[in-house]
């Protein structure tokens, strides 16, 4: 289907219908429980799932095949975020034309600095993608404040032209990013189905939607001859060059496609809630992003994407845990223990809840290295042994 | 020519923490063939050893003083530390201001011990690995060591103070032939700078002149071949990992009196520190230090109000836009040997 | 006039004379060897061929065109393939993976973003490649992972993967080099192979005296940089001068 094989189409089904099922899936605890702390399918969230998914996946095409490492990817995103607001202060409050400008600049400034920064590899390309985006977040914080508003961010304000919209609401209020007039992004029609309560969200759906799209479009480029030559990059340049094949145009198309991606994710954010800030360009986000697609499973399709929800998940929920939390948790337990186990959590939750993350992202390198899919791999294989091998009916091996 | 003199004084002290660190992470880097994101979060450590030692010294117990009140009529409660009870109030109080150079005493077991660890039980794990494997769990660790330092200290700085004698600042305009008050330079920074110097000078010394240095260097030249020669080399990593810890511990030590610590001051230093390492030439040890130094000063010079009216925002770029020039003309840096990383 | 034309190469490396005056023609469906005792300039005469190395001085001409000052992948594209002195192949890469891409850049030149088509359905490629592994005898390994095969394995797949962009000319350097005796044969029974049913013309750089008296039609002898004679195996075999200079040391 859609030119994959059985097994891709599969697997693009099943991202399908955790997209679109997400407000239930993510909600499966009754609202009045105590449990409903762990429920994650209100529409702020999913809508961040989906959107680093994205960025995540755009990451993975180059990281994964190619294996070049960018420090810098955060700047794409950012300026991706930028434009979009942009597009939203001068034409109007429709997302689409924020949207595709947001990849068309991200491309733009990717080719700028993939075009320099492909010119090294190893380390030193890190280095390289790490000091063009610093050099943006700096200028973003200073001269290019008339673009960037600073340190304050970009926002929208009543004084904006929007020359294909209004200025302002006929109540005086600033108007809400939409997808078509009267079809806002922060709609929510909610649904109670007993205790239950499951909300649908149209900007959530406008992410799910790009985020299948852009997973098509990866799974499209990882098995095409393109995917391959990328993969071939990270194996054996030299091989490359006396095959006859020049490596650059292949890896520059690879860093700007990635960068488009991020682009897409920046854009998003800033439809969702039409504001930009410098620090989605510090190089903490771009590491943010680089977790992401480790933990998950670089070089894999649908690692980028649970190691996406799966940090924006545990983020969510790690930080909202507090004392009280913790007291309702472990409270049947006898007070010194209690206290002893309250105060080691303390290491992991709320606001230290980077601990945790940088705990687990060490285990995953030093143990896991093909991250949360090889995990899941390593305990399939634990529940039913292999059955052996058939050459003949075996595809070409497709990255998992 | 004022002007410049001040710009290269105020570029000194950055540029020495750059050298210092820089020169840890081509050790490292030189030697063990590791790439260390966590090296910046060792300089971090070292700063909060300074505030550590600070906050024991001021350890206090409570008396009540019953011939003073406070604003309400009750007797006020009056903090005494008890170093001011061991040694008397005048030497307490003299060793409280000087915890920063007593923290060194400190700080360099700590940071060997820190190193160690780090070595045995982390980084050894990772000689064979690529990289980005490598990058990749020092980047974890490092997000580890700097939320802990949180945890433990807050994320507002820390002001932590130099002693006494070297608060104020030196006349340099007048030894040379200024008007006073042009170029002043706080006494601490000097301090800083010799500093910096002696350390450089006693890592060079150690490699030129002890056996255990000879091995390092030729390790660094060619690593196969000492490997070859049956000669202990994991002990020596382990030692050389220890002694980069305790040069970017002792570097952090020492800058908590210019730059009061934070938990993040170890990431903003790593960043700009790997460019000096790229600049200078991976894995070339004066490399390191010269293009520490250089940096430094670029960046002051950068920060005059004559260049920024001139290129504005060039100071917050500086840096970067030299290393991306470096790189691309010259891929082995301004001293680096062929053959190092370079692709 | 041959295929390859070399006329007056030197090259120095500081102050070492690598090459000096290397003139060599290689006839069309031939195999010339090249061989010469260590540091004669064999390697440094194979670079300046791939355009690893430019030389100093001289003009190599290959069909008529030069190939100074072109990158590695444009003179491929001119139809010279090379065979590494250690196998290089892609190593995370399955065998019949490792085939298909010497056929897309056969087919598509040095890039084409060809990012939505899928690689399974190039039908004809694949049976190209295919059939190249039937042709070597590693059909039953395509989808094996190369990295755990052995050296002789790896050798054969470089040299499939060589020989599926159907080179004009393909270079092999030291093919048998740090090989076990079986993998050396077996490699000769390729090579000679590839000679009869493919009517190829081959350069070759080799060490091993077996390797080469069995194969070239025409050898060259390199002696410090310059070549001493240039002949059949049969005359090469008995020429003093060749003795001197590289069997006699040799024995």
């Amino acid at each position: 289907m859609l030119g994959l094989n059985t097994k891709d189409t599969t697997l693009l089904i099943v991202v399908a219908v955790l997209a679109l099922g997400a407000p239930f899936i993510l909600n499966p605890f009754p609202e009045a429980s105590s449990l409903a702390q762990f429920n994650a399918g209100y529409p702020d969230l999913m809508q961040r799932f989906a959107i680093f998914g994205i960025f995540a996946i755009g990451f993975n095409i180059l990281f994964g095949l190619t294996g070049y490492l960018s420090f810098g990817h955060a700047a794409f995103l950012g300026v991706g975020s930028y434009s979009a607001v942009w597009m939203f202060k001068l034409l109007g409050m429709n997302v689409l034309p924020a949207i595709a400008l947001s990849i068309i600049v991200a491309g733009l400034f990717a080719l700028l600095i993939g075009y320099i920064s492909l010119r090294r590899s190893g380390i030193y390309f890190s280095i390289l993608t790490l000091a063009f985006a610093q050099m943006s977040f700096n200028l973003a914080y200073s001269v290019l404040t008339p673009i960037t508003n600073g340190e304050t961010g970009l926002q929208l304000t009543l004084s904006d032209p929007r020359i294909f919209g209004q200025s302002a609401t006929s109540d005086g209020g600033i108007p809400v990013t939409n997808l078509l007039p009267g079809f806002e992004m922060r709609e929510t029609f909610t649904w109670e189905i007993g205790p239950w309560l499951f909300q649908f969200n149209t900007g959530y759906y406008l992410c799910a939607a790009f985020l299948l799209l852009a997973f098509y479009l990866s799974v499209r480029i990882f098995r095409s001859p393109f995917g391959l030559m990328l993969r071939a990059v990270k194996s054996n340049q030299q091989r490359m060059h006396y095959t006859g094949l020049n490596t650059r145009p292949y890896t520059l198309a690879a860093f700007v496609i990635s960068g488009m991606y991020a682009g897409l994710a920046g854009g998003l954010l800033a439809s969702m809630d039409p504001l930009a800030g410098a620090e989605r360009m510090q190089w903490t986000a771009s590491g943010e992003v680089v977790l992401m697609t480790i933990l998950g499973g670089a070089g894999t399709l649908i690692g980028p994407v649970l190691g996406a929800g799966f940090i924006k998940y545990f983020e969510n929920i790690f930080s909202k845990i507090n004392d009280s939390v913790l007291h309702g948790w472990f409270g049947f337990m006898p007070d010194g223990m209690e206290n002893a186990i309250i105060f080691v959590s303390h290491f992991f939750v709320g606001k230290s809840w980077h601990l945790t993350l940088g705990l687990l992202f060490m285990l995953v390198v030093t143990f896991l290295p093909g991250g949360l899919v090889e995990g899941g791999q390593r305990i399939g294989r634990l529940f039913r042994r292999k059955p052996a091998k058939d050459p003949k009916s075996a595809d070409m091996k497709p990255a998992e | 020519m004022d002007a410049i003199i001040l710009q290269i004084l105020n570029g000194l002290d950055k540029g020495s923490a750059y050298a210092l660190i820089a020169l840890g992470l081509t050790l490292i880097f030189g030697t063990l063939g590791v790439v260390n994101f966590a090296h910046g979060a060792l300089f971090m450590i070292g700063a909060f050893c300074a505030v550590t030692v600070q906050r024991i010294l001021n350890l206090s117990y409570e008396t009540i003083d019953p011939s003073q009140t406070d604003f309400l009529g009750n007797p006020l409660v009056v903090k005494t530390p008890y170093v001011h009870s061991w040694f008397g109030p005048e030497t307490g109080a003299s060793i409280i201001e000087w915890s920063v150079p007593i923290a060194i005493i400190f700080a360099i077991p700590i940071m060997i011990a820190i190193g160690f660890i780090m070595e045995r039980g982390l980084i050894k794990h990772f000689y064979k690995r690529p990289h980005a494997d490598q990058i990749l769990v020092t980047f974890g660790l490092a997000i580890v060591l700097q939320e802990l330092i949180k945890y433990f200290y807050g994320a507002n700085p820390i002001q932590t103070g130099a002693p006494d004698v070297f608060r104020g600042s030196f006349d340099f305009g007048v030894l040379l032939g200024f008007d006073p008050n042009v170029i002043i330079y706080p006494y601490w920074r000097l301090v800083y700078f010799a500093f910096a110097a002696v350390i450089i000078g006693a890592v060079f010394a150690f490699l030129q002149f002890t056996t255990f240095g000879m091995v390092v260097r030729a390790g660094m030249a060619d690593r196969e071949t000492v490997g070859l020669l049956g000669i202990n080399i994991d002990k020596k990593f382990t030692i050389m990992f220890g002694l980069a810890a305790a040069v970017a511990g002792l570097a952090g030590v020492m800058y908590a009196p210019i730059n009061s610590p934070n938990y993040h001051m170890g990431m903003d230093f790593l960043v700009l520190s790997f460019v000096v390492v790229v600049v200078g030439g991976m894995g070339s040890l004066p490399g390191a230090v010269l293009a520490g130094f250089l940096l430094g000063i670029l960046e002051s010079f950068a920060s005059m109000n004559e260049i920024k009216s001139i290129l504005p925002g060039i100071d917050q770029i500086i840096i970067y836009l030299v290393a991306i020039i470096i790189l691309l003309t010259r891929p082995r840096g301004l001293m680096g040997r062929k053959g190092v990383m370079e692709d | 006039m041959g295929i390859l034309e070399v006329k007056d190469v030197g090259k120095r490396f500081g102050g070492l004379q690598a090459l000096g005056d290397v003139n060599l023609s290689v006839a069309q469906n031939s195999v010339h060897a090249i061989i010469g005792p260590n540091g004669a300039g064999k390697s440094t005469l194979l670079n300046c061929l791939v355009g690893k190395l430019i030389p100093d001085s001289g003009s190599v001409m290959f069909d008529g065109q030069s190939v100074l000052g072109r990158k590695p992948y444009e003179i491929n594209q001119m139809g010279i393939s090379r065979v590494f002195q250690t196998p290089e192949i892609f190593g995370d890469l399955t065998v019949l993976e490792n085939m298909m891409i010497p056929c897309f850049a056969r087919r598509d030149g040095s890039f084409r973003l060809h990012a939505f088509e899928s690689v399974n359905r190039e039908h004809d490629l694949v049976e190209k490649a295919e059939q190249m592994l039937i042709d070597v005898n590693m059909i039953d390994k395509r989808h094996m992972q190369t990295a755990s095969m052995s050296r002789g394995d790896k050798r054969r797949l470089e040299m499939a993967m060589c020989l599926v962009q159907e080179p004009r000319l393909l270079l092999l350097d030291e093919p048998t080099a740090g090989m076990a005796r079986a993998d050396t044969n077996n490699t000769i029974d390729l090579l000679k192979e590839i000679k009869e049913t493919r009517n190829i013309t081959m350069a070759i750089i080799e060490h091993d005296m077996h390797v080469v008296f069995s194969l070239a039609d025409r050898i060259t002898v390199l002696a410090q940089g310059t070549p001493l004679v240039e002949d059949t195996p049969d005359k090469i075999k008995g020429h003093p001068k060749v003795r001197e200079a590289y069997l006699g040391e040799a024995h």
